[in-house]
């Protein structure tokens, strides 16, 4: 959670903006989940995103489903996901957020009614300093938030075109680290054009809160990423990146991604 | 359970079940749709404009017919079968969709999205969409769209979009997630019209009490009939929307068993059957928490049954809570006794049930033998097997009178 904070507060006081790029755990391959996150880095990531595969993505378009099934048949789980994170921590100065559906969280470790505090006390261990959980909504949210609390692992919640002022006030209170802004009415992909009313969803946003707001979902081009990190604290990109290593393998998918972050990194 | 509890409760939840686990996007419209419906259930218009469409347009109230051949095949028994294979399109589904269309269409909304597993209630949907003039889209798996073609054409004939679904399974599980994904895209406009008491809640609230006239029906029916209340209510369960359906107006009358009867596919080993009460854990999957077929790290497993209608790895959260309080017990029969079962019923009574309430006629044929003389049961039979021919003509040997594996 410190972690993050500091993330932020030095790129604000440089006058700069989060660059977070999202790789899936486990794809292409999770001995190569480590070496992606350090050439990420790198390559300029401020913070870095990992998912955790789950086989049943309801927030996830094409690209990131298929980075899921990937993952899954490649033998990725939550453990697994993590160990790779752990492998690399102490050489990445950037924070990792880890992005899981519920599922898989209230079944770690056997499941049971201690499954979340040690989903995150083993997420804690493994160098995640916050994590993001796509369906769980705010309200649902208070067993996480507590055991997070507990480990110092921030919870970041999500906020949508759709959500009214007063759910928009609901989650920014919620939400630790910084905010994650849903640009589109939509699941996760490659887009064309950003949505109009993103700019209007943004200052909204703002209005309510201090916390640093990065938009996510459907940015895909350096032009959109810059046109975005104008209005947020940060850009997230995930489909786009997964989208630009791929069928490459082994060391040839981190020059991909590393060069596409790059590419990234100079408009933002 | 006591007597006053009212479920779920207002955040949605029975007991550790239910609940609301969806992206952050359609949270308002979950909220709407909660309203929505608080206020049609005071409205008198409302309520009269359903009843109405329920009797002229679907055909309810439908028969509680005393199956007296089939009773006495099983011995000991007295069936009675809740005719909803009679109502328009064929089963069950058409109560709940009637109900969500009138719904959608004093929200606004101009479309209706679905899953549909067997394709009944894709139809239903399809339907509903024709009778209020809104545009229609049906998520349904590739393999289902396989076994339940003629399903497929009569969506289509009806002027819904049909979308085949080709991740995961290809089946109805796979049908829910492509749903709610395309429901997030396009929530300001479309109303998704979930078919079973499963989801994030309103819904398993919501399609529970548009199917309550069932059991609503069934109990006045059978009061009727035998100046008593039946022993025993056994209906067959996916979702669990016709057990839901047809158990509810009698969750007071403690002496009235509940039993919901699970596809149990070819054999009770993970991948090979639906059995989500018998052999799930609890956990969340489309919105809900509730029981779930699944892996140790909580990876949603496969599922198998000869029933496009049943095969699926979640389960209703008030089926869970149903087996947790223990209000109603859960059992499984497998394919083969659901073939035979169906045809036993055909040639009995000469209904051609579908291959999803067969399996609740299956267990009674295993059951029966156990019962007192003269136990009075109460069987929802949800749809009609129109649809399996196709399914039922495989297994069946050529002439139709001697069937394989079984």
């Amino acid at each position: 959670m410190e972690r993050i904070r500091a993330t932020f507060n030095r790129l604000r006081r440089a006058g700069r903006k989060a660059l977070i790029p999202f790789v899936m755990g486990g794809d292409p391959s999770l001995a190569l989940t480590g070496p992606l996150l350090l050439a990420l880095e790198e390559a300029g990531a401020d913070l870095l995103e990992v998912g955790i595969p789950f086989s049943d993505p309801l927030a996830d378009g094409p690209v990131i489903q298929a980075a899921s099934v990937r993952a899954l048949a490649r033998g990725a789980t939550p453990p697994r996901v993590l160990a790779a994170v752990a492998s690399v921590r102490r050489r990445l100065h950037a924070p990792v957020v880890c992005l899981s559906y519920w599922n898989p969280i209230v079944q770690f470790g056997g499941g049971g009614p201690r499954a979340v505090e040690r989903f995150v006390r083993a997420a804690r261990a493994s160098g995640c300093s916050g994590l993001i959980v796509p369906d769980l909504p705010v309200e649902e949210g208070a067993r996480l938030r507590d055991a997070a609390a507990q480990a110092g692992v921030a919870v970041i919640v999500l906020a949508a075109p759709t959500s009214p002022p007063e759910r928009l006030r609901l989650i920014a209170r919620a939400s630790q680290g910084f905010i994650y802004y849903v640009s589109v009415t939509g699941t996760t992909g490659i887009r064309r054009a950003m949505p109009p009313a993103l700019v209007q969803g943004v200052r909204q946003l703002k209005l309510v809160t201090t916390k640093p707001v990065c938009v996510g979902f459907g940015i895909s081009t350096p032009a959109q990423a810059r046109t975005v990190a104008r209005i947020a604290d940060g850009v997230i990109v995930g489909s786009a990146l997964i989208h630009a290593m791929g069928r490459a393998r082994g060391r040839a998918a981190l020059g991909r991604a590393a060069a596409f972050v790059r590419r990234l990194r100079v408009a933002v | 359970m006591t007597r006053r509890e009212i479920l779920p409760d207002r955040t949605g939840h029975f007991g550790p079940f239910g609940g609301t686990f969806v992206p952050e996007t359609v949270m308002a419209a979950l909220a709407e749709l909660e309203q929505a419906y608080a206020a049609a259930r005071r409205d008198a218009a409302f309520r009269r404009e359903l009843g109405e469409l329920l009797r002229t347009y679907a055909g309810r109230p439908t028969p509680l017919y005393h199956a007296k051949r089939l009773s006495r095949t099983l011995g000991r028994v007295r069936v009675y079968l809740k005719r909803e294979d009679l109502l328009h399109t064929g089963a069950h589904k058409i109560n709940n969709t009637l109900g969500q269309g009138l719904l959608a269409v004093r929200m606004g909304k101009r479309r209706l999205i679905a899953e549909t597993g067997a394709g009944q209630h894709g139809v239903a949907t399809a339907t509903v969409a024709a009778l209020f003039g809104l545009a229609c889209e049906v998520f349904m798996g590739e393999e289902d769209m396989r076994r339940q073609s003629l399903n497929v054409v009569r969506m289509r004939l009806l002027g819904a979009r049909v979308a085949p679904v080709r991740s995961g399974t290809r089946t109805l599980k796979d049908a829910c997630n492509e749903a709610i994904r395309h429901w997030v895209t396009t929530v300001r406009t479309s109303h998704y019209c979930i078919g079973s008491v499963v989801g994030p809640h309103p819904y398993p609230m919501l399609v529970r009490d548009f199917q309550a006239v069932i059991g609503r029906e069934a109990r006045r029916q059978i009061l009727a009939a035998e100046g008593r209340l039946p022993d025993l209510l056994l209906a067959c369960v996916g979702g669990g929307s016709n057990a839901i359906g047809l158990f509810h107006p009698f969750r007071r009358d403690r002496k009235v068993r509940f039993v919901g009867v699970e596809a149990g596919g070819s054999s009770l080993a993970p991948g090979h059957h639906a059995a989500t009460l018998l052999k799930g854990s609890p956990g969340v999957l489309h919105g809900s928490r509730s029981l779930l077929l699944q892996d140790r790290f909580g990876q949603v497993l496969p599922t198998a049954s000869i029933s496009a209608g049943l095969d699926y790895p979640g389960v209703g959260p008030e089926h869970a809570y149903y087996q947790l309080t223990g209000r109603a017990r859960y059992v499984a029969v497998s394919d083969a006794q659901a073939l035979r079962a169906a045809q036993l019923l055909a040639r009995t009574e000469g209904i051609l049930a579908a291959l999803e309430p067969a399996h609740a006629i299956a267990y009674l044929e295993r059951l029966a033998p156990r019962l007192r003389r003269g136990t009075v049961v109460v069987v929802g039979l949800s749809g009609r097997g129109d649809k399996d021919v196709q399914t039922l003509a495989a297994h069946l040997g050529a002439n139709g009178a001697h069937p394989r594996h079984l």
